[in-house]
């Protein structure tokens, strides 16, 4: 009996080995994607990931200095979580990445850019945009639009569109993402016209908040929270008729909001990075294969409403190809040294690092959702000028 | 005045019936063989989640009797399999083997649902929006108090009045003496569970119709909140768990609310900020409670046998 489990025990092996040795002769080379696939985020880093999925699906190779290589991409999940963080970090540079692109969060991103330092490995930030993320950390790129700018826009767009006077803002505790917008979006509308609350991790009833915004005489709530709290604000919005619009940042243009919303009657608004039918050749595609996958569309959230950070996520690959190629080799080193150079014409629009290593961007989408429907309206272009 | 506070109190009522259907388990399950099942809120997701892959499937007449079946199911599998074979070990093998148990529901319903966030399905009627006394709220929120008031009543009938409570009775008094007795204890356990988890089944449809959101990690909070209303009561005690648990959703509600309430009062012209520590004033809430009654409001009084 032992040795027919033995001998079947060596050919389980075999097998399982025989793809490595037979598998086609291309040199690797592995990019990281540093994401949450669990925890308060879970949902956003998935929809992330899926952009960079698909691009890797359309182009699975690229050609370093003469030489055709096969793009891998490593996997590290950081459970939304700025304990684990540092360890999911770690395990990519393990496994000898050339480069990160992630995380979705900023926290996370903060939270693990010693790691990414220390290791010398650069990163590219996709949707992270609290400005921390590369100011503290000199290997730490980012493609997407920063805090300051998306406060000052949805506090403009609060004040000229939706004619607020006093607004609610609602972070979670420890949260540098929404504690960060809620911050920029508080400079900007003005200290006396805020009130600013927080709620602690684990928090599932939010009635209290939205009582508070009610009675204070609010007439818009902000809330750039993760799209899981994001589920229970609006639920209880529409239960207890909040009456004012609520307005939140790029986290929130996500399945999981429209499907709360779907059949609400509760008003919510946007800034994004990308409106879908801004480039309809790129949509039909990635919905084709969203489709066509069953995982995919899982991960999506069931459908294939396009978020903007698949969008990114997009992106980020092509930059990360980009700069591979315009390094040369795969070592970190050399892709860290001509990074702050690089530039490219994304789906989203032009991508070239200031010398803060953010990208040099000026617009940000606005975009409202359509409680009948169940999908974003686009609302306008929004500009700090 | 009246109108400021109310919300916050209904609110605060409706959160303090869901700890309280959750508490009892705890307290019961403590009170017969002193364990805390630390798995409890666990269970207590997983109701949550079955009936959101049910009602996809089939009718809520049938998903929700069938989830509350299920659930009940997996509470009795839990005693049997993690708790039983321990009954003569340590007491602290048991309690290791509790949290062992929650553990691996968390992670494979982590491995189950991605760690996406899963909506609950609505449930008609008791999540339609009701207006009590001006304030807009969902029904659910009215009716959670008063079903666990009436499920609470139910249960100390049956353990005041019945032949099993009775023998629930005595096995919490006493472990040895009431198997002398000839009281089957193993029948008695697994009946605990079955009315601890049907408890906790019902409470998670109140709860996730109230916050329709489920994650793996859903459970850990109300279930931690559930455990320290037990203690605040003082474990063992019925009547106390669910008073505790009140007391617990009400003072949370209303340290979320404080600001506003001074602010719309006058009392105060600038924020404080309450509402970030609202969960450190439950616990700070509990230190205190237990500082100056240690067996919590209604525990039984422990005297050392010589």
């Amino acid at each position: 009996m032992k040795k027919i489990l033995a001998v079947a025990l060596v050919i389980c092996l075999v097998f399982a080995l025989a793809p490595m040795a037979f598998a086609d002769d291309n040199p690797v080379v592995k990019i990281g994607v540093f994401e949450p696939q669990s925890g308060d985020n879970g949902a956003g880093g998935k929809q992330e990931v899926l952009g960079m999925q698909y691009a890797n699906y359309l182009t699975p190779t690229v050609e370093i200095d003469g030489v055709e290589y096969d793009v891998e991409l490593v996997y590290a999940d950081n459970a939304s979580s700025n304990d684990k963080a540092p360890t999911a970090a770690q395990d990519l540079i393990s496994n000898g990445v050339s480069l990160v692109l992630g995380s979705y969060g900023s926290g996370v991103s903060i939270a693990a850019s010693d790691t990414f330092s220390n290791a010398g490995v650069p990163a590219i930030g996709v949707t992270c945009t609290n400005p921390q993320v590369t100011s503290g950390c000199d290997v730490y790129f980012r493609i997407c639009f920063l805090d300051p700018f998306q406060g000052t826009v949805l506090a403009n767009f609060a004040k000229s569109e939706l004619n607020a006077t006093k607004a609610y803002c609602l972070a979670k505790l420890g949260d540098d993402y929404s504690g960060g917008l809620c911050n920029f979006f508080i400079e900007a509308f003005g200290k006396e016209n805020c009130v600013y609350e927080q709620f602690p991790e684990g928090t599932s009833d939010f009635s209290t908040y939205i009582t508070n915004a009610q009675n204070q005489g609010c007439d818009v709530f902000f809330s750039p929270v993760s799209t899981e709290a994001a589920a229970q604000i609006i639920a209880k919005a529409d239960t207890q008729a909040l009456g004012m619009p609520i307005l939140a940042g790029d986290t929130w243009d996500s399945n999981v909001i429209l499907n709360a919303a779907k059949g609400t009657d509760v008003q919510i608004c946007v800034t994004t990075f990308y409106q879908e039918g801004a480039n309809e050749e790129f949509d039909k595609g990635i919905k084709e294969w969203i489709n066509s996958d069953k995982t995919a569309l899982a991960n999506n959230g069931g459908n294939d409403e396009l978020a903007a950070v698949t969008v990114m996520g997009y992106d980020a690959y092509y930059v990360a190809l980009e700069a591979l190629k315009a390094a040369g080799s795969t070592d970190p080193e050399a892709v860290l040294e001509v990074l702050p150079a690089l530039s490219y014409e994304g789906v989203t629009g032009a991508i070239a690092f200031d010398e803060n290593k953010d990208a040099i961007r000026d617009s940000a989408f606005v975009k409202e959702c359509n409680t009948e429907t169940g999908v974003w309206d686009f609302v306008t272009v929004a500009t700090v000028g | 005045m009246a109108k400021t506070i109310l919300p916050y109190i209904i609110s605060g009522i409706s959160v303090g019936g869901q700890y309280a259907l959750i508490a009892i388990g705890y307290t019961m399950v403590y009170g017969i063989l002193r364990l805390i099942n630390f798995a409890h809120g666990d269970v207590f997701m997983v109701a949550g989640l079955m009936m959101v892959y049910m009602a996809a499937s089939m009718p809520l007449y049938i998903a929700i009797p069938l989830m509350i079946v299920l659930t009940v199911l997996l509470g009795f599998l839990i005693e049997r399999v993690a708790y039983r074979p321990l009954r003569t070990a340590p007491r602290m093998s048991v309690m290791i083997s509790a949290i062992g148990v929650s553990y691996l529901i968390q992670n494979l319903a982590l491995y189950i649902t991605g760690g996406l966030n899963k909506n609950y399905p609505t449930i008609p009627w008791i999540s339609d929006r009701v207006t009590v006394f001006g304030m807009e709220t969902s029904r659910v929120t009215i009716i959670t108090p008063f079903l666990t008031i009436i499920l609470v009543v139910l249960l100390v009938q049956l353990i005041n009045h019945t032949k099993i409570g009775m023998a629930m009775r005595a096995v919490s008094l006493n472990f040895e003496t009431s198997q002398l007795m000839g009281i089957r204890i193993n029948n008695v356990i697994s009946a605990t569970f079955i009315i601890g988890t049907f408890l906790a089944a019902v409470g998670s449809m109140l709860f996730f119709t109230n916050y329709p959101g489920v994650v793996p990690t859903s459970g850990a909070m109300p279930g931690l909140k559930a455990f320290v209303a037990a203690v605040f009561g003082g474990i063992g005690s019925i009547p106390g768990a669910v008073i505790g648990a009140f007391i617990i959703g009400i003072a949370e509600s209303l340290i979320k609310g404080l600001d506003t309430i001074l602010i719309v009062q006058g009392t105060i012209s600038e924020q404080i900020g309450f509402a970030t520590f609202s969960d450190a004033f439950t616990f700070i809430l509990l230190i205190i409670v237990l500082v100056f009654k240690p067996t919590g409001l209604f525990g039984e009084k422990t005297t050392d046998k010589v």
